[in-house]
């Protein structure tokens, strides 16, 4: 097995008083979908922003494609290449879809090709492309918030929670874009709740629980061992759906 | 006894409470310790900048909200007694009016600008009290009918606070007249606000107002209603620095903007609070002493310093006298900087 | 069982009021124009009165404009703004008295060229004193509103002081260059001409920042990061930079009005900024801090009303505009345009 694109090597993260993060070991193979799992508050998203510089890293390190990039500030980590959905999906509602896209491709004006790709992945935002994002569907925001990472090829993509909170019909466009994502050959560390998702999209696997990764390993072994999901999760995902 | 006088906040460390009661005593018997009408004159300056800084404290200090209309509340209770005073028939009476309905209208209107900019952003409150406050300084320098503008007011006092006020003689060589017993009307009234304050401060009121400093959204979780904390905070302040407005009126029985409205006497306060130490009732003490004496006594330093530096070219004007605002202007930022708990929060670190 | 009430989404045009609410803060300029126009008697008055107004306006957003944008990028809100402003006005008038053979000379040419030099003089000064105080006083407090406040006020007391030890403490009489003295005639109605320079520069500066803000790639990261800073980060821009550069332009800013404030009262005094920050809050208050559009409408206004009020009752001029801020506030607590904040 090559080296991996992303490796985190024992990170603890505070946030004020608190642990959050109390030794990530993770690995993100180059090229395919490496999925986050876990019950809520486990600290996925405290990782996904502590990979990104938005917390820092009390101890253990943060290796991108071989460097370490645990101690550079935000914006030179996403200069090294991480494409970044947030949680809250990051949207300037004041600037236009257009202004949005303009602003994420950050090394220069948009290639086109890739620009007509991103809209026959999400339709929608050809339609809107001149229009205020603050008026967006939810649905249509979190499009435009993956697009803003697709819009330039990325190392690394770090997507948290896609499909939180989507109706059945978005979140089939949204699969069906990050698996189109995926055949280009990207790396991607996705956070998911919707287990028949993260099963489709999955190469890889891992497990959070407290703060730590508990569990690593192929997506199909997960999801083909009920009594696996149930001890690490809690309950089985299958059922949760 | 004494502990429960001060609220059970104790000084919490042995050099600043050798200052402390050091400064008491000094006041509780300055005209008997330092007679002359100047020295005098600075211990009655000292005990109603205590109370106003401290009242200043309150806000901010133990809440957290910078207020700039601190000289106007201050500025109320003044005109009040002034206007009180000049219009009604000589007396207590008067005194006893302008003094209450200052702290009333002072309470009000830092009730009304925390009604507009409270429940906003705590920032609005700085720059609200900013702009209104200038405005009634001009605005009381334009309306010379009422208060006599720019040259201010001034008024007759009950006699009994005068120096024609004459009873007995002499006590270790102090005359004992009626300007005597003004200066202890000025510093028991300081003393007793002061320990009010004192109780404010320690009061579950006081605890909630810190924690609300500290994190106003836990504190909103909590249950805690911000805006009421805060704007109480606010009213309480303003209608204490009114009564040390009253104060000042009785004792100069002149009142006039520069005296008491002035932007400058804004930036003293917040000078003497954070030189002192923010939230500690007893940094206003040692912040407003030796500010006071430093106003009064030091400038005859920097005279005597910018002499001695005359050959050097622009050495001199820095440290002429005129520029003393400038070095504590330096003096300031350096304490936010580095000193965030000014001279008390050096003393008890110390201890 | 009755049939459940059918939820058709209806797509009717909203009500006439509804539709108007965004472009009410732009509405509110003309409307006090118009009721200036009803309540002033004469309507040659009126004009030289909407001319001063609209000048005194426009002077004011070019020093407030800076301190709304700071705010809105960095959450820092400045109290020492207005020492900017005095600096801009000591230096661009030492320059203009400096070059008084260029400035009493009869030649629009000269004049202007002096005007200019001032200017430039002016605004280095202001900018490099920007970037001197954004690093020694601002940054040290980033995210601490209490000692923002602090500070900044320190920071400005000390280089008030810092103004008179240079210049010396009494004020510094100013007259305008030549061919800006006097005024022209208009319906009527007499315009002084430097009013009506300073209404064509604001609006100039205006359209050239509205430009940058809405057309410039600068722009976007500057309006996206008044929004959320951290994803703008996220993208890969270094925000940190982008604020020293907005901080430094805005204290450019205060100092060209600063300068062009001074020639207009005709009068300087190192306490002229600190003034001014009592205007300059009300209006970045009313307009919504962070937005410089708001900023843009509610100095016009705030210029206005001064005039209109100081012509129809002189003692109610000064809190007038304490009055508009009150009845701006009862309506919309954040402001006239409120600013999108993602946190």
């Amino acid at each position: 097995m090559s080296d991996p694109m992303l490796r985190l090597e024992g990170v603890y993260t505070d946030i004020a008083q608190y642990h959050i993060l109390q030794g990530v070991d993770l690995d993100v193979p180059r090229g395919g979908v490496t999925m986050l799992l876990g019950r809520n508050g486990v600290g996925k998203t405290t990782t996904l922003r502590t990979i990104m510089g938005h917390w820092r890293a009390r101890a253990g390190k943060v290796m991108l494609d071989g460097q370490d990039i645990t101690a550079l500030p935000v914006p030179a980590i996403a200069r090294t290449g991480v494409g970044f959905v947030p949680e809250n999906m990051g949207i300037f509602s004041d600037l236009t879809v257009e202004e949005n896209m303009v602003l994420a491709a950050v090394s220069g004006p948009i290639d086109q090709a890739r620009l007509d790709w991103i809209f026959e992945a999400f339709p929608p935002l050809k339609t809107f492309w001149k229009n205020h994002a603050g008026n967006l569907s939810g649905g249509q925001k979190q499009m435009l918030s993956i697009a803003r990472a697709m819009v330039e090829e990325r190392r690394l993509y770090l997507i948290d929670e896609p499909t939180k909170g989507l109706a059945p019909a978005i979140i089939s466009t949204m699969a069906r874009a990050l698996r189109d994502l995926k055949a280009q050959g990207a790396s991607i560390l996705l956070v998911e709740q919707n287990f028949s998702v993260a099963k489709a999209l999955g190469d890889t696997c891992a497990v959070m629980d407290d703060g730590r990764v508990i569990w690593s390993g192929a997506m199909a072994e997960l999801a083909g061992d009920a009594a696996l999901q149930e001890r690490l999760m809690g309950l089985s995902m299958e059922a949760h759906q | 006894m004494l502990v429960k006088l001060l609220s059970g906040d104790l000084p919490r460390s042995k050099l600043l409470t050798a200052i402390l009661v050091a400064i008491l005593i000094c006041l509780a018997f300055a005209p008997f310790l330092f007679p002359g009408i100047r020295s005098v004159d600075t211990a009655a300056r000292i005990c109603i900048f205590i109370l106003l800084v401290a009242s200043y404290d309150l806000v901010l200090g133990y809440t957290g909200i910078v207020s700039f209309a601190h000289t106007m509340f201050f500025g109320i209770g003044a005109y009040g007694v002034a206007l009180a005073c000049s219009h009604m028939e000589r007396g207590f009476g008067a005194l006893i009016v302008g003094t209450l309905s200052g702290a009333v209208v002072a309470a009000l209107a830092a009730f009304l600008i925390g009604l507009f900019s409270l429940r906003v952003r705590a920032i609005f409150f700085a720059m609200i009290t900013l702009a209104v406050a200038s405005a009634v300084a001009v605005l009381v320098s334009q309306l010379s009918g009422l208060t006599g503008g720019e040259d201010g007011l001034n008024y007759k006092i009950p006699r009994e606070l005068t120096p024609a006020f004459k009873f007995g003689g002499e006590l270790l060589g102090v005359k004992l007249n009626g300007k005597l017993l003004n200066y202890y009307v000025v510093f028991f009234g300081a003393l007793m606000l002061f320990l009010l304050l004192l109780r404010i401060v320690n009061s579950p009121f006081g605890r909630v107002l810190q924690a609300i400093r500290e994190n106003d959204f836990r504190a909103e979780a909590v249950g805690y209603r911000v805006i009421a904390y805060r704007t109480g905070a606010a009213c309480i302040s303003a209608a204490i620095a009114a009564l040390a407005g009253s104060l000042y009126a009785i004792w100069l029985r002149y009142v006039g903007p520069d005296t008491v409205l002035s932007f400058e006497i804004m930036v003293d306060i917040l000078l003497m609070v954070v030189i002192g130490g923010m939230g500690t009732m007893y940094g206003a003490v040692i912040g407003a002493t030796l500010f006071v004496v430093a106003q009064n006594y030091l400038q005859e330093l920097m005279q005597v310093a910018s002499g001695a530096v005359e050959s050097v070219p622009l050495l001199p004007d820095l440290l002429s006298p005129d520029r003393w605002l400038m070095w504590l202007g330096i003096l300031f930022i350096l304490s936010v900087y580095f000193f965030p708990t000014g001279i008390v929060g050096r003393l008890r670190q110390d201890d | 069982m009755s049939a459940a009430p059918k939820h058709v989404p209806t797509m009717a045009q909203a009500g006439l009021l509804d539709r108007l609410a965004p472009w009410m803060p732009v509405l509110l300029v003309p409307i006090i124009m118009l009721v200036g126009l009803a309540a002033i008697p004469s309507t040659s008055s009126w004009l030289t009165l909407t001319v001063s107004g609209l000048a005194m306006g426009m002077m004011i957003f070019i020093m407030a404009s800076g301190m709304t944008l700071v705010f809105g990028l960095m959450d820092v809100i400045n109290f020492g703004h207005g020492v900017f402003i005095s600096v801009g006005a000591f230096v661009g008038v030492s320059v203009l008295l400096a070059l008084g053979q260029m400035t009493a000379a009869p030649s629009l040419v000269l004049n202007l060229l002096a005007m200019l030099l001032a200017v430039i003089a002016a605004t280095i000064a202001t900018g490099a004193l920007g970037w001197a105080f954004e690093r020694v006083i601002v940054k040290p407090v980033y995210g601490a509103h209490l000692k923002q406040i602090l500070v900044t006020m320190g920071g400005l007391i000390v280089v008030e002081q810092l103004i008179v030890v240079l210049w010396g403490p009494e004020e510094i009489y100013i007259t305008r260059p030549e061919a800006l003295k006097g005024a022209v005639t208009f319906a009527g109605a007499a315009l002084e001409k430097y009013r009506l320079v300073a209404v064509g520069m604001g609006l100039a500066l205006f359209l050239a920042m509205r430009y940058v803000l809405r057309s410039t790639k600068i722009g976007l990261i500057v309006r996206a990061g008044v929004e959320n800073g951290e994803m703008v980060e996220a993208l890969g821009y270094r925000l940190r930079l982008v604020f020293v550069g907005v901080f430094v332009a805005g204290s450019a800013l205060a100092g060209l009005g600063g300068v062009m404030w001074g020639l207009y009262q005709e009068v300087i005094t190192a306490h002229m900024g600190q003034q001014m920050m009592i205007m300059i809050f009300i209006v970045v208050i009313i307009g919504g801090l962070g937005s410089v559009e708001g900023c843009f409408i509610g100095a016009l206004m705030v210029g206005l009303l001064q005039n209109y009020i100081a012509f129809l009752e002189p003692k109610a001029a000064l809190i007038s505009n304490i009055g508009l801020m009150v009845a701006i506030l009862m309506w919309r607590p954040q402001g006239m345009i409120p600013v999108v904040k993602a946190k």
